[in-house]
């Protein structure tokens, strides 16, 4: 499985969806680059499973989110092929004013505590999830961190 | 001397050098360990650390008496002491030269044995007094671990009782004024290993100091005592594993047999005493403990079986030997 | 934070078993850090497993949107606080990615030195504290970690030569490194190199010839290859379980590919096979920073100027994700950066956060006793776990 058949074997299954950014230059080893595929958020599971395998993608190596402020929120998920080195960057928008999408547990194992950490910081539900909690902060804490909105001296209660 | 006083003598003599010991052998060890790491030990305290062990009895003693409020009061404040009586009364039986003991019973070894089993029970209440489930969980492993161990080293003790032919442990050590118990060809030896092996468990010694295990109980049993009480119980801790260096000494090592004069024999029995000790010591900084079941299968599946034939073919070898 | 009457209570399940929900850390000997593992036992042997964390956590993400490209590196190296280079690389390479920035070769060998000296620094820990909490702290276990300590001390005098830190560096910027190596300490660095080297047999014979040490830790946390790809872990875990992936080889950054080193794969996936991953890693890590030194070329250490001002690095639009294999695996930095001096967003890949949530997985069935075994082969640092 070499970067160019993944590339086309996601062209054909999701045609929708967009592959590819910039060209790779001479400071980042080309070898290590990723596909990144933009999706509608609706495909995410879907590819994530497709990912696992048809392109061999088994490896989950992290989950997270950026707030893109008035556009809204964005998952982002990264899976590796470790026999043929080939790394897949998958991104969904939200859309402004979404804060949900579907889980990657039932997929990947691994997505379970990534989900609850995106879930903390940035408030974004996961449906599916099995234990959708948080993670890093506290169970009683206000607000969602991560956010743009919420201001990094936003004043919290002593704790307890 | 008064009628009444003078059988309170010789206890409250070797009470006192007990005492003595225990404290100052606390500091042989850190010595010892130190050295093994490759580091000093107490140094300041005193020229070379000497009065480290004073230091820390007065600091355990000026310490604040903590009693969680859960805790079931009457059996929390007795343990120490029920843990503490059996270490203290094992010293009675052990001869220190010809004549010079507290009590030379004819039943001298079984008497040690039976005394020194009854720890559990202190240690089992400290356990359950604490009213803590860490302390709990410790207490249960050391009751399963202290009987598992128990029968072994109770017949790893009773070679050296089939060769010398009495219970009575001064007899044993004039047993051995010609050949040491421990170069009895292959059943002695045998017979050693055994004992410092089960004596390294009957006392939660590591490897197998589950019970206590630092790095995932925090203290075991003792894990709710501060301030005096727990002084006891390092106290008890540390008397037993004397006693028991003492008792291998009287068993294996020849008692007070050496050269010199005889009145350099209680000096013999202290050297002999802390080899053992120090051998305690050793395989203790050296070795990662193991876990509960293992202890118990090493126990029940290997030891027990071991020294069972051990004690049998003893006795095939002591009637063969007075036949011819 | 769990409500602590629901962890105490005693169940009975329908089967008439008794179950007992006990606590261990965050205050604990043995939890490398602040980790609460809400144990959920029958008798001695544990049904379930809750990982609490967190309590580290100090919004290193957050953080990063207001400390510029030149302040940061030092706070990065708070992450992954033992093995500080790693994450530190990571952030530094993420920005050059996208700032298409050309790193000097003198710079990409320094880097992989000391990279190379941070994991065997780590890694002396990681078995110190494993033997301490195998064997207890006033113990067997105490000695290897003393001994292990005391070579890492002497690392970390190098460090201390080079940086002027010994815990947490501000070793690198965007462009190179800040430092350059000081007279003597090529020298240095060899007859620290040597005397580990030797030292590291010591220890395998310490350990691997005692029964004890094996009866710990054969057997005991078996990951399974599918579970380990599944849930992400990396690093020695994943070679462990017999998987041959290291990034130094699958994805050479920094002038990897010009060392030649092996690259230890274990099929039993259970603690002793990642011991025996490690034990060889520091062979190999010593190898690589050998080869390093004797072809040290010489040049500039940055290819940027020198720092004189925070707001000095700008980074263009734009976004990438550089990874680092650290001690304890990937150590990736995800780093969008929108032309300001300030990135936009950046996520920490702890390796450590993917390692700690194998646990939950294989720790059920084990004994108490075995928790602290594998949490010490897993080697979490929790501030890597929490950020």
């Amino acid at each position: 499985m070499t970067r160019e058949q993944a590339k086309a074997l996601i062209g054909e299954r999701f045609s929708s969806a967009q592959v590819d950014g910039d060209a790779p230059t001479s400071a980042e080893a080309t070898a290590g680059r990723p596909i990144v595929v933009t999706l509608a958020v609706d495909q995410w599971t879907a590819f994530a499973l497709f990912a696992k395998t048809t392109l061999g993608c088994r490896f989950f190596s992290f989950s997270s989110a950026v707030d893109w402020k008035e556009q809204g929120l964005e998952v982002v998920a990264r899976i590796d092929n470790l026999d043929d080195g080939v790394g897949v960057m998958m991104k969904a928008r939200l859309g402004p004013g979404v804060s949900a999408c579907p889980s990657l547990v039932p997929v990947f194992r691994g997505a379970e505590w990534m989900e609850r950490e995106c879930y903390d910081m940035f408030g974004i539900q996961f449906e599916g999830h099995p234990d959708l909690r948080r993670m890093l902060l506290s169970d009683d804490w206000q607000g969602h961190p991560l956010l743009k909105s919420y201001a990094v001296d936003t004043p919290h209660p002593p704790y307890r | 001397m008064p009628a009444w006083l003078s059988p309170l003598v010789a206890p409250f003599i070797v009470l006192n050098v007990v005492i003595g010991l225990v404290t100052y052998v606390t500091l042989l060890e850190r010595k010892f360990a130190a050295r093994m790491q490759s580091r000093i030990g107490p140094y300041r305290v005193g020229p070379h650390g000497l009065l480290q062990p004073i230091a820390d009895a007065l600091k355990l003693m000026m310490k604040e008496d903590i009693v969680p409020r859960t805790a079931d009061r009457r059996v929390y404040n007795l343990a120490p002491i029920v843990f503490l009586v059996p270490c203290m009364l094992i010293f009675a039986t052990i001869p220190f030269a010809p004549g010079l003991g507290v009590a030379d019973l004819n039943i001298g070894i079984l008497f040690f044995l039976a005394v020194s089993s009854m720890e559990i029970v202190g240690l089992f209440m400290a356990g359950w007094g604490s009213n803590n489930k860490y302390a709990l969980l410790s207490a249960m492993r050391a009751v399963n671990q202290i009987i598992s161990y128990d029968l072994p080293f109770i017949f790893a003790a009773l070679v050296p009782v089939l060769l010398a032919g009495s219970l009575k442990l001064s007899e044993i050590a004039a047993a051995q004024q010609g050949l040491w118990f421990i170069f009895y060809p292959v059943i002695g030896q045998l017979a050693f290993i055994a004992f410092v092996v089960s004596t390294l468990a009957a006392e939660n010694r590591v490897p197998f100091d589950i019970l206590e295990a630092e790095s995932e109980l925090v203290a075991g049993f003792r894990v709710e005592y501060s301030g005096m009480k727990f002084a006891l119980i390092q106290l008890g801790e540390y008397a037993h594993v004397i006693g028991s260096s003492f008792l291998g000494a009287v068993l294996f090592l020849g008692a007070w047999a050496g050269p010199g004069p005889e009145w350099l024999g209680p000096l013999w029995m202290l050297l002999k005493a802390m080899f053992l000790f120090l051998l305690i010591t050793w395989v203790r900084w050296s070795f990662v403990r193991i876990r509960v079941d293992q202890i118990l299968t090493l126990s029940w599946k290997v030891l027990l079986p071991f020294t069972l034939l051990l004690l049998v073919s003893t006795a095939f070898v002591v009637v063969w030997r007075a036949g011819v | 934070m769990l409500d602590t009457a629901k962890t105490s209570k005693v169940e009975f399940d329908y089967s008439g078993g008794e179950r007992l929900t006990m606590n261990m850390g965050p205050q604990h000997p043995s939890a490398h850090g602040v980790f609460r593992a809400i144990l959920t036992l029958e008798g001695e042997t544990i049904v379930g497993v809750d990982a609490v964390i967190g309590y580290l956590h100090r919004c290193h993400e957050k953080l990063s949107e207001t400390l510029t490209y030149a302040q940061y590196p030092s706070i990065a190296s708070k992450t992954d606080y033992v093995a500080a280079m790693t994450s530190e690389l990571a952030y530094v390479m993420a920005a050059e990615q996208i700032g298409k920035i050309e790193v000097p070769k003198r710079a990409q060998y320094l880097r992989v030195i000391m990279a190379e000296l941070q994991r065997v620094a780590s890694h002396l820990l990681w078995l110190g504290t494993w033997c301490m909490d195998m064997g207890g702290a006033l113990g067997g276990g105490a000695t290897v970690f003393l001994y292990c300590i005391r070579e890492r001390e002497l690392i970390l005098d190098l460090f201390e030569s080079l940086v002027g830190a010994r815990l947490l560096y501000g070793f690198y910027q965007v462009g190179g490194t800040r430092y350059d190596i000081p007279d003597g300490w090529a020298q240095k660095c060899r007859e620290t190199i040597n005397l580990i080297d030797a030292r590291i047999g010591e220890y395998e014979s310490l350990l691997e010839d005692n029964p004890f040490f094996l009866a710990r830790a054969q057997g005991v946390g078996v990951i399974s290859r599918e579970l380990a790809e599944d849930v992400g872990i990396a690093g020695p875990l994943l070679r462990g379980s017999g998987v041959n992936f290291d990034l130094r080889r699958a994805a050479p950054y920094s002038s990897y590919e010009d060392f030649t080193f092996n690259v230890p794969v274990e099929t039993g996936g259970d603690c002793f096979a990642r011991y025996r991953v490690r034990m060889v890693e520091f062979r190999e890590s010593i190898a690589i920073v050998r080869q390093a030194l004797d072809r040290l070329p010489d040049g500039a250490i940055s290819s940027r100027p020198g720092l004189k001002s925070v707001a000095q690095i700008r980074i263009p639009k734009g976004e990438a994700y550089a990874r680092v294999e650290g001690p304890r695996g990937e150590v990736g930095c995800y780093l969008i950066a929108d032309g300001s001096a300030k990135p936009y967003r950046m996520k920490w890949r702890g390796a450590s956060f993917s390692n700690l949530a194998v646990l939950p997985h294989i720790i059920p069935g084990h004994k108490i006793a075995d928790v602290v075994a594998i949490m010490g082969s897993v080697d979490p640092v929790f501030g890597e776990v929490d950020r």
